[in-house]
């Protein structure tokens, strides 16, 4: 897999949440993404932010145009120092929520990816990888 | 701080949302449509989302607690023009805004909203009248 392009943003107030779904959106649509793909990666970068930011105070997003066997993507990665997730296969598990939510943040951003891993570190903080393929399903 | 416009037609609220929403602006117009539905004692509420594009789970959470506070206070919530993608999204999240009723554009949405409440047009309960 090669990177063609990359950028870097900073999240940490929620208005840069909307700035970054943009920026997300751009990416895929410059890919040539279909609606639907497109809507779906937006999605989960949406549930994925605000976890960063309700969970680790923001982080650190990174958009990329990736490509692999000629087939170009979109690989987001959200990297945050927050406290870490202590069990993170129940994390991903739908309807577990240390907030308040409705739990399906991680699980339904897994969903909607065609690609997706998590690491967590408690204390360290968290990073979840994103990929939809232009041809993903 | 920005807001949603919410207006008022005769017995139903109408919301047309034509930005993405943040968090607070989300549950700032949650706060307003449910105050207004007290103030004005409005017997529905129509939200119009065609041209939002993402609904991700905070915003669901949103139009759910919204049908459900509505409905306490005796009104019906219809959201209507989701877009063909949101949808797909949002079964794919594991959303399935549970208790809000749906329609595919404003004039169904209100149709909905009539047939919900039993309203019938001031016009037609007079020609009611005459017949009985």
């Amino acid at each position: 897999m090669m990177t063609l392009s990359k950028e870097t943003l900073t999240i940490q107030r929620e208005p840069d949440v909307i700035y970054f779904r943009n920026k997300a959106k751009e990416y895929a649509v410059k890919i040539g993404m279909s609606m639907v793909g497109q809507t779906k990666l937006i999605t989960a970068a949406s549930e994925l932010v605000r976890n960063m930011l309700r969970y680790a105070n923001g982080g650190e997003a990174v958009l990329e145009i990736v490509i692999r066997n000629n087939i170009k993507g979109v690989r987001l990665t959200f990297a945050d120092k927050g406290p870490g997730i202590k069990d993170v296969k129940q994390a991903m598990q739908d309807g577990f929520s240390t907030g308040r939510s409705l739990g399906l943040g991680l699980p339904g951003a897994k969903r909607l990816s065609n690609e997706f891993d998590i690491k967590s570190e408690v204390g360290k903080g968290t990073t979840v990888t994103i990929i939809r393929w232009k041809n993903g399903l | 701080m920005d807001k949603i416009p919410i207006l008022k037609m005769g017995e139903f609220l109408l919301v047309t949302i034509q930005v993405d929403l943040y968090d607070r602006l989300a549950l700032a117009l949650e706060n307003d449509l449910i105050n207004m539905v007290s103030k004005t004692e409005a017997r529905g509420v129509l939200i119009d989302i065609s041209a939002v594009s993402i609904v991700d789970s905070f915003m669901g959470r949103i139009l759910g607690n919204i049908a459900s506070m509505s409905k306490i206070m005796d009104a019906e919530t219809v959201v209507v023009g989701m877009q063909p993608a949101v949808a797909i999204t949002l079964v794919e999240l594991g959303l399935t805004l549970t208790g809000v009723h749906t329609a595919l554009d404003v004039e169904k949405g209100m149709e909905l909203l009539r047939n919900k409440i039993g309203y019938l047009p001031k016009e037609e309960e007079d020609l009611y009248d005459d017949i009985i």
